[in-house]
């Protein structure tokens, strides 16, 4: 008994202090993840100084990026990276829309999870896949196929014209877009099925009830309901669709320069980085290079945290309306 | 009376049908492009599919060879990222869901952790480039297992924090009112009873690492020879891919695309395995 009682309290003791090393050590975990978004940042604005205290402003506005003469300006990669993320969103959101609304209201049960997995496992394949995929078999298409079709119908017509002028390359800003548009697919389909869900099955049927078709159902009852969630989902998509690297590189055709029409070859932030960074010589270079990272980082950090901003009031209202 | 309205009716089911249809096209497409995808992979990567693949190191242009150097590479740079990042990441999660399930700094590292869960990998290279290779002086190894760690931490603070959500909170006051201290009720109840789930979530931290391919540019590069130094720059399939696929050398493009089919294969088995593994444990549950 005695000896009991002279062990319990060491015992406790012990306890006490691996509690406070245990819970210290998630707590520090914790940290780290807190932290490393701040060292991102930090250490790219770091790198990226001497070239944005040697170009000023006129890094943002000169197309120019010449390494012999050592004359750096991001408009080019700016314009490349911006346009193939838009057109590539452009195509994917409505196929996207259509994949979600398959899942959630018109497929046979069965159907569901294989269909579903299938378009979560075209996420999951990595994004050298994809580029090495629209090298080889997409670009040829759409060289061979497609984009003589679009300088012939579309390229004499006013203004759009512009946009499809030129011989066909393959590969090029047209040609990126489409590679980015199926990566981005599964991921704004799959938020797009999630929000789907969450809308109470009430709100459905009484709309059946009233005798609406599945499609009214969807457009006047479905998206209202589901609009912020959708568009947070859209965003994510965009976000990933900016940064996108390996993918981009193959297919976009890396020459620093901005044409008007979408069947030239041209750059985006990433695949400048991705082609350049090992075989860059010279601080100025390097640094201009990296500065090309912060303001993508810039970019895809404001996107990607208006998305999460969106799709957490989507959560909180969710949980709260169960 | 009964024309007009049997006009209407008649274009909303033929509207109901085109979109309907038109939903049942996308489906199609977005098969069609993972079947069209793995097609091509597999029709261009059997051919290199041999034993030399696995036994040879990357060879110079115009040479017989294989991939064993980028395999080894591949393996040894994603085991160490999972090492390193992993448990950093199920820590964070379990801070996240236990002991600071409602503080207010959880919900600003779930959020930050959100944004790196979706930050674009390149960036990801930039900052281990800038903060491990230069003050190293040299591209290596470790530098792309940081990478990597960087990439799969996230991913391991999510999963985690949402299976430790699922366990009930019933077994946890069961243990509190045991007397145990919330450290033995985490490890003792909490980590076994999610222990399904935690493990698809490393598969699925693993399957994303393995094919990252932006991040080890700058930081493991790649080496043509066999290494096994950690702090020299080592080969990997990844950027062998990548510079292969781009090169004129037919046996390189060869080797490119056997690369190719196995990295994808590996990560679609893990991804795979992996909702195996969820449904096994909670039947019936989401998804």
């Amino acid at each position: 008994m005695s000896t009991v009682a002279a062990i319990e309290p060491r015992h406790a003791a012990g306890q006490r202090v691996r509690e406070r090393i245990f819970r210290g050590a998630t707590l520090a975990a914790a940290l780290v993840v807190l932290t490393l978004l701040g060292g991102v940042a930090v250490s790219l604005l770091k790198g990226s100084w001497p070239a944005f205290s040697h170009f000023k402003l006129g890094f943002l506005t000169r197309e120019i990026w010449n390494p012999v003469t050592d004359q750096y300006g991001a408009l080019a990669p700016i314009y490349g990276t911006l346009v193939t993320s838009l057109l590539a969103m452009l195509l994917a959101i409505p196929v996207s829309f259509g994949i979600a609304i398959f899942l959630t209201e018109l497929s046979p049960s069965w159907l569901k999870r294989p269909v579903g997995v299938a378009i979560e496992l075209l996420a999951a394949v990595p994004s050298i896949i994809f580029g090495i995929w629209g090298l080889f078999v997409l670009s040829p298409i759409l060289q061979r196929h497609v984009q003589p079709w679009l300088i012939e119908w579309l390229g004499p017509l006013p203004l759009i014209g512009k946009l499809f002028q030129g011989p066909p390359f393959g590969i090029g800003v047209l040609s990126a877009s489409f590679v980015l548009a199926i990566m981005v697919i599964p991921f704004i389909s799959a938020v797009m099925r999630d929000v789907f869900e969450t809308i109470p099955d009430v709100l459905k049927e009484s709309a059946y009830g009233l005798g609406a078709t599945t499609w009214e159902v969807i457009w006047k009852v479905v998206v209202p309901h589901a609009r912020t969630g959708m568009v947070g989902g859209i965003m994510l998509g965009l976000g990933r669709a900016l940064g996108e690297t390996m993918a981009v590189t193959f297919v976009i055709g890396n020459a620093h320069r901005i044409s008007s029409s979408l069947l030239a070859p041209g750059t985006t932030i990433s695949a400048s980085i991705a082609n350049e960074f090992t075989e860059a010589v010279g601080d100025l270079y390097t640094s201009s290079l990296v500065a090309l990272g912060s303001l993508l980082f810039l970019i895809t950090f404001s996107v990607i945290a208006a998305a999460r901003f969106m799709l957490l009031r989507l959560d909180r209202r969710a949980l709260s309306s169960v | 009376m009964s024309g007009p309205a049997n006009r209407r009716r008649a274009v909303r089911k033929l509207t109901n049908a085109l979109a309907l249809g038109l939903s049942g096209l996308a489906t199609a497409i977005g098969l069609a492009f993972l079947g069209a995808i793995l097609w091509t992979l597999i029709k261009n990567g059997i051919a290199g599919m041999s034993l030399s693949l696995f036994t040879e190191m990357t060879p110079p242009p115009g040479d017989r060879g294989g991939l064993l150097n980028a395999i080894y590479g591949s393996v040894v740079m994603t085991l160490i990222g999972i090492l390193i990042g992993a448990p950093i990441g199920m820590l964070a999660g379990t801070y996240l869901a236990e002991y600071g399930r409602t503080s207010r700094i959880s919900s600003v590292i779930r959020f930050v952790n959100d944004i790196l869960l979706s930050a674009p990998s390149i960036i990801v290279g930039l900052f281990v480039y800038e903060v491990f290779v230069i003050r190293m002086g040299h591209f290596s190894a470790i530098a792309g297992a940081i990478a990597l760690a960087v990439i799969a931490m996230p991913v391991t603070v999510r999963t985690t924090e949402d299976m430790l959500n699922l366990v009930p909170q019933g077994m946890k006051d069961a243990s509190t009112a045991m007397g145990a201290y919330p450290w033995r009720t985490i490890t003792n109840i909490v980590y076994p009873a999610a222990r399904s789930g935690i493990v698809t979530g490393l598969l699925l931290a693993v399957a994303r690492i393995s094919g990252e391919t932006a991040p080890l540019l700058f930081t493991a590069l790649n080496n043509q020879f066999w290494s096994t130094n950690l702090g020299a720059p080592m080969a990997n399939l990844p950027v062998v891919i990548f510079q292969y696929a781009l090169s004129p050398y037919k046996n390189w493009q060869q080797l490119a695309w056997s690369g190719a089919l196995l990295i994808t294969l590996t990560i679609l088995v893990l991804s795979i395995i992996a909702r195996f593994v969820v449904s096994a444990l909670n039947p019936g549950g989401k998804r």
